[in-house]
C-alpha cells in the first residue's frame, strides 16, 4: 500500500512565513523577479563490506535561498537560520550582489514566461518510505547481500551499499506561484571482487538507481531480482577471471541498456543541454558540438534513433510536477528519425531561444529543466530523463545477437568519459560477452569501446522492442559551478551497434 | 539578535550542548561553519553568482557494549540548540541500534586548540571588491580584442569546531579560493584556460588573467592536425596535480591489502617499500606546508575503506606516500593499519610532488624539446583499470605543437590512456615544483595542491578529439 504524502514535519516547518518575508523584501527593494525555495533534503547511507557493517550516516540539508533579478542582473543568496530576520537578511544580500553584477551584465537576464501554479503540491510514486524502515533491517539487507557473494567460489571479498534520498522542496516566487513537492528516490548496490594468479577483477549489480521506495530493495513482483543477480554474480566473475584478453578491432555490438544508458547521458544528455550549447558551462564541464544552428538538421544518428527528454515518467529520478523556477514539468523530442529537433530549457534560456516552443509560446517557454540540489545552490539548467525510444515491434535481445556473426555484448556500466563538446568518448563495462555466428561463447576482459557521437549513434542499426526497455539512471550527475549534483534516469532498449572500435585496456597501459 | 536572558549561540555552545545533551557512553561533535562568495561569467558578461552560508552539525554517538562499541553518526543544518539535541537523540538512538564496529579504538583524548574560543571566519561579497571591477575593464577588453572569456571565482571561508566527551576541543579554519577563465577567440576555433588556487583573493588579478589568455590565444594562430600516437609531451604543474591526486586517491590501504589496487603486491599484502617510481619521486602531504596550510586533526563523519569515526582528532603531520620512488605509505586509519601491519598514515587535506634536481618552469622544459607537444590541461579523467591504475581523459584548451624547443602552433584535442604510477617512472624531466591547482578537482575536491611540470617521452594520445 503506498503511503506517498508530503511528511508533515516538513509542512510544519515556517517555509511559508520565511517565503513572504522573503519576497516581500526583496519586491520593496526594486526586485523585478523574486523567488524563494525552501527546502529539507534527507540523506542516509550504508556501507557493508564482507558481512560487517561498515559505516552508517545521516545528514540532512535545511535552508533557504533567494534569487532575484533586480536592475537587470541575477543576484542569490542563501541561509539557514530559519528566522523572519534571517529571511530579509538573505534577500537584501540577494539583491546587493545583483547590484555588484548589474555594473557587469549589458544584456538584462530575461525569463520566458509561465503560468502561476497557486499552492500545488505534488509527491514522487514510492510505496515505502526508506527512512522508516530500521537501519539494522537494512543492514541485515546489505550483509545478508555480501555473505552470498562470498559464498561463490572466485569471490574474495565482497561490498554492498545503500544510499537513500528524501526531498523535500517549497518554491514560491512573486508572480505567485507556489509548489510543494517530495521526492524520494534511493540506490542499492554490490559488488564482488576476485582474483586468479595474475589478475584481479569485479563484477557489480547492474541495478540501476530509482525514483522508487524501499520496496525497490526488498524485491517482489515488478521490482529489480536481487536473488537472481546475487546467484549469477559470483559464476560470471569467475568466468571473467578466466577469460582470454580481448583481440582489438572493430566489432558489432549489442549494448544491454545497463551500459547503453551511460553512453545516453553523456553523449546525447549533456550535449543538448542548451546552456551547455550556448556556453554558459564552457569553463567547467564544457560546450556540446550539438550547436543551435544545427537544430533540424543535425544527423545525430541513424533513422530508427528517437529520443526524449522527460521529466514526467514514473520512478524517473529527475521527474517532479514543478521544476525549481515554477515551471510545469514536461515530455518532449530531442532527436526524431535520427535528427536533432530539440534541447533542454530553462526560463532564461527558453526566452533566449523563444522560437523553440512554436507558435503558441512566442515568448518562448521553459520545458522544465531548471534544478538546485540544495538549498544552498543556485537553480540552473539541468538534465532531464533523456531516453532513446524503443521500436514498438522490435526485436528481442536474443534477436539482437543473432543478427550478429563476430561481435560483443555488453553489460553493466563501469567507467566513462567524453570530451568537452561531447563528441569522443571511451566506456568500459561490467562484462563483453564474445558473440560468435549469433550465439554468445563466453567473456572477454579488458575491453574498452572507442567512438564518437555522431559515428556511434549514426551505426545503430536497430533498436529492441519494449520488452527490451529498462530505466536506468546515475544518482550524482555532476555540473556547474560550484558543482551540484543531480540524479537523473535514461530509459533504453537494447541495441545494436555495427562497426564499433574496440581498445584492450592492458594494451592501452603499455603492459 | 539574542535575547540578554538567552546565551548567545555560538558554534562552541553547539558543541558544549550537543556533548552534555547525549546519553552515549561518548559523543564527538563536530560543527562546520561555511560561507561562500562567488562569481560566474560568460560571453563576457555575469551570470550567476552568490553568496552562501551554513552551519552544519555532525553528532557520532558511540556505546559500549560486552562485545565491543557501536556508532552512529547524524548530520544536519543546525542553528539552534533544538536543532541540536534533535541530532544527538537520533545519533544516540543510531548507536543503540547499530550492530559493534569493526574499526573500534579508544577514542583520542584531551587536546585543546589555543584559538578554541574564536568565532568563525567568513567570507562574503567584498572579496571581490578589487576583483569585480577589474573583471569588468577584462570583459571591456576581451570584447575590443575579439576574445569571450567564460570563468568563475569562488571563495570559502569553513571554521570547524570538533569536541568530544573524551576531552577534545579542537578548532581549524580553512580558506580555500580558486579562480579559472576559459577564453575563446570570437569564432569559437581556439580556446585556452587558466587558473590557481588563492586563499583570499589578494593575488587575484582579471587583468592578467585576460592577458595570459591573450597571449595563448596568439599561440593558436597556426593549426596543426596531428594523428593519435605516443608523443614527447610536456605536463605542466596543473595536470600534473590532476593525474597525482587520482595516485592518492586510490591510495587505499585496505583495498591495498586486500588485492584490488595497483598498490597490491600479487600474491598478497601491499606494495609499501617496493620502488614503484624513479628515485628522487617524492610524494607527499603535510597540513604545515607553506601555502597549502590545511586541517592538522582527522575529522570523520563516517567510517569507510578510508576513514574511521573513531579517528576522530588524531593529530596529522607530514607524511610521505613515495619517498626517493619508494611507496612510503597508503592511506590508513588506525583499523587498516592493524590489518596491514603498517603506519598510521590517514588522508590529508594536501598533496606535493617534488622530485630531486627538478629546476625550472613549464617554459624551460618546453625549451628541450625538439618536437613534441605542450598540454595545459586535462580532462574527464576516470580510471579505467585498477590494477595498473590506467586513467583516460581529454586534452582540453589549450595542446601545442613544440619545435625546437618554441612554440609553433595549436594542435587538435586527444583522448589519453594513461597511468599516473606508471609516469612517475617514465618521465625524462622535472621543473620545479609551484603551486598548482587541478582543473579537474580542483574546483570541488582537492584544490591544494604544489607539483613540477614534466616531461613525459611517449605520452599515449590514443584518439584525436575534434573537440575545440
Amino acid at each position: 500500500m503506498s503511503e506517498a504524502g508530503l511528511d508533515p514535519t516538513f509542512t510544519a516547518l515556517p517555509h511559508r512565513h520565511l517565503g513572504d518575508t522573503a519576497l516581500a523584501r526583496a519586491r520593496d527593494l526594486g526586485a523585478t523577479h523574486a523567488e524563494f525555495r525552501f527546502e529539507r533534503v534527507r540523506y542516509q547511507h550504508l556501507g557493508v563490506r564482507d558481512g560487517v557493517l561498515q559505516g552508517a550516516s545521516d545528514a540532512e540539508d535545511l535552508g533557504f535561498a533567494v534569487r532575484v533579478v533586480h536592475r537587470g542582473a541575477w543576484g542569490f543568496a542563501s541561509g539557514v537560520v530559519l528566522t523572519p530576520e534571517e529571511a530579509v537578511r538573505v534577500a537584501e544580500t540577494a539583491v546587493q550582489v545583483a547590484q555588484l553584477a548589474a555594473a557587469m551584465t549589458p544584456r538584462p537576464v530575461e525569463l520566458a514566461p509561465e503560468p502561476t501554479y497557486d499552492d500545488v503540491v505534488w509527491v514522487s510514486s514510492y510505496e515505502v518510505d526508506p527512512f522508516t524502515v530500521p537501519v539494522a533491517e537494512k543492514a541485515a539487507v546489505l550483509i545478508d547481500w555480501t555473505e552470498r557473494l562470498r559464498a561463490g567460489a572466485a569471490v574474495d571479498h565482497a561490498s554492498a551499499s545503500l544510499q537513500q534520498v528524501d526531498e523535500h522542496k517549497y518554491y514560491a516566487d512573486l508572480s505567485g506561484t507556489r509548489t510543494t513537492q517530495r521526492r524520494i528516490r534511493l540506490q542499492p548496490a554490490f559488488e564482488a571482487m576476485g582474483s586468479s594468479d595474475d589478475v584481479f577483477d569485479s563484477m557489480a549489480s547492474t541495478a540501476p538507481p530509482v525514483g522508487r521506495g524501499y520496496e525497490y530493495v526488498a524485491g517482489g513482483p515488478g521490482q529489480w531480482d536481487w536473488d537472481a543477480e546475487l546467484a549469477e554474480v559470483p559464476e560470471l566473475l569467475a568466468e571473467k577471471l578466466a577469460a582470454p584478453s580481448v583481440e582489438p578491432g572493430d566489432y558489432d555490438l549489442v549494448i544491454h541498456p545497463s551500459n547503453l544508458w551511460l553512453t545516453i547521458h553523456e553523449s546525447i544528455g549533456h550535449a543538448t543541454e542548451l546552456d551547455r550549447a550556448l556556453g554558459y558551462e564552457a569553463n567547467y564541464a564544457g560546450t556540446s558540438f550539438a550547436t543551435y544552428d544545427k537544430l533540424g538538421t543535425l544527423q545525430y544518428g541513424s533513422p530508427v534513433m528517437n529520443v526524449t527528454g522527460d521529466r514526467t515518467v514514473e520512478h524517473g529520478l529527475a521527474t517532479t510536477g514543478y521544476d525549481d523556477e515554477g515551471v510545469a514539468t514536461q515530455q518532449w523530442d530531442i532527436v526524431r528519425d535520427g535528427v536533432l529537433v530539440g534541447y533542454q530549457l530553462d526560463r532564461p534560456m527558453a526566452a533566449m531561444k523563444p522560437e523553440l516552443a512554436g507558435p503558441d509560446h512566442p515568448q518562448g517557454r521553459s520545458n522544465g529543466c531548471a534544478y538546485a540540489d540544495s538549498p544552498g545552490h543556485i537553480p540552473i539548467q539541468r538534465m532531464a530523463n533523456v531516453s532513446l525510444q524503443p521500436a514498438p515491434d522490435g526485436p528481442s535481445t536474443e534477436e539482437l545477437i543473432g543478427r550478429v556473426e563476430r561481435g560483443l555484448y555488453v553489460v553493466g556500466d563501469k567507467s566513462w568519459s567524453i570530451d568537452m563538446q561531447r563528441y569522443n568518448f571511451q566506456f568500459t563495462g561490467q562484462r563483453f560477452h564474445r558473440i560468435q555466428d549469433g550465439e554468445l561463447v563466453g567473456q572477454v576482459r579488458d575491453a574498452a569501446y572507442q567512438s564518437t557521437t555522431t559515428d556511434f549513434w549514426g551505426s545503430m542499426e536497430a533498436v529492441g522492442g519494449p520488452r527490451t526497455w529498462l530505466l536506468g539512471g546515475a544518482f550524482n550527475c555532476g555540473k556547474a559551478q560550484p558543482g551540484q549534483v543531480a540524479s537523473v534516469s535514461h530509459g533504453c532498449p537494447t541495441a545494436l551497434f555495427r562497426g564499433v572500435r574496440i581498445l584492450n585496456t592492458t594494451d592501452e597501459a603499455g603492459h | 539578535m539574542h535575547s540578554p536572558t538567552q546565551p548567545r549561540v555560538t558554534p562552541q555552545s553547539l558543541v558544549e550542548h550537543a556533548l552534555a545533551a547525549t546519553i552515549a557512553d561518548e559523543c564527538v561533535v563536530v560543527v562546520r561553519d561555511r560561507t561562500s562568495a562567488n562569481l560566474r561569467w560568460a560571453g563576457n558578461t555575469l551570470t550567476t553568482n552568490g553568496v552562501m552560508h551554513g552551519v552544519d552539525v555532525t553528532v557520532v554517538s558511540f556505546i559500549h557494549r560486552a562485545d565491543g562499541t557501536s556508532t552512529g553518526s547524524v548530520s544536519g543544518s543546525a542553528t539552534d540548540q533544538a536543532q541540536v539535541s534533535a541530532l544527538v537523540t537520533a545519533a544516540d538512538a543510531a548507536a543503540r541500534a547499530a550492530s559493534v564496529a569493526e574499526d573500534a579504538a579508544e577514542l583520542v583524548r584531551d587536546r585543546t586548540s589555543p584559538d578554541w574560543d574564536d568565532e568563525p571566519v567568513r567570507t562574503g561579497i567584498h572579496t571581490y571588491d578589487a576583483f569585480a571591477p577589474a573583471l569588468g575593464e577584462a570583459f571591456g577588453r576581451a570584447e575590443a580584442g575579439g576574445r569571450v572569456l567564460y570563468g568563475f571565482v569562488n571563495h570559502e571561508l569553513t571554521t570547524t569546531y570538533l569536541g568530544s566527551t573524551t576531552g577534545l576541543r579542537l578548532r581549524h579554519v580553512q580558506p580555500t579560493g580558486h579562480y579559472g577563465c576559459t577564453g575563446k577567440t570570437a569564432d569559437l576555433s581556439q580556446s585556452a584556460w587558466v587558473g590557481g588556487a588563492t586563499r583570499d583573493f589578494s593575488d587575484v588579478d582579471a587583468l592578467a588573467m585576460d592577458a595570459e589568455l591573450e597571449q595563448r590565444l596568439g599561440w593558436g594562430t597556426r593549426r596543426v592536425d596531428l594523428p593519435a600516437g605516443r608523443y614527447d609531451t610536456v605536463l605542466p604543474p596543473s595536470a600534473v596535480a590532476d593525474l597525482m591526486i587520482d595516485a592518492y586517491w586510490y591510495a587505499g590501504a585496505r583495498v591495498a591489502h586486500e588485492g584490488q589496487s595497483v598498490y597490491s603486491r600479487r600474491g598478497g599484502g601491499t606494495r609499501v617499500g617496493e620502488r614503484i617510481a624513479r628515485e628522487g619521486v617524492h610524494l607527499l602531504s603535510d597540513p604545515s606546508y607553506a601555502g597549502l596550510e590545511c586541517s592538522p586533526f582527522v575529522v570523520a563523519s563516517s567510517s569507510g575503506n578510508e576513514s574511521s569515526v573513531f579517528d576522530n582528532g588524531l593529530p596529522l603531520g607530514r607524511t610521505d606516500w613515495v619517498r626517493d620512488g619508494e611507496l612510503a605509505a597508503l592511506l590508513q586509519t588506525r583499523h587498516s593499519a592493524a590489518m596491514t601491519g603498517l603506519p598510521v598514515t590517514p588522508a590529508i587535506d594536501n598533496l606535493v610532488l617534488d622530485v630531486d634536481g627538478g629546476t625550472g618552469s613549464t617554459q624551460d622544459l618546453v625549451a628541450g624539446v625538439e618536437r613534441g607537444l605542450l598540454v595545459t590541461c586535462l580532462w574527464y579523467i576516470r580510471e579505467v583499470d585498477p590494477q595498473t591504475l590506467l586513467l583516460t581523459g581529454l586534452t582540453r584548451d589549450g595542446v601545442y605543437l613544440v619545435e625546437g624547443g618554441e612554440i609553433t602552433g595549436a594542435v587538435n584535442n586527444f583522448r589519453w590512456n594513461e597511468s599516473p604510477v606508471d609516469l612517475l617512472g617514465r618521465f625524462s624531466h622535472a621543473g620545479a615544483t609551484e603551486p598548482s591547482f587541478s582543473r579537474e578537482w580542483g574546483d570541488d575536491y582537492f584544490s591544494r595542491t604544489a607539483t613540477p611540470a614534466l616531461r613525459v617521452p611517449d605520452f599515449n594520445m590514443s584518439s584525436v578529439s575534434q573537440a575545440m
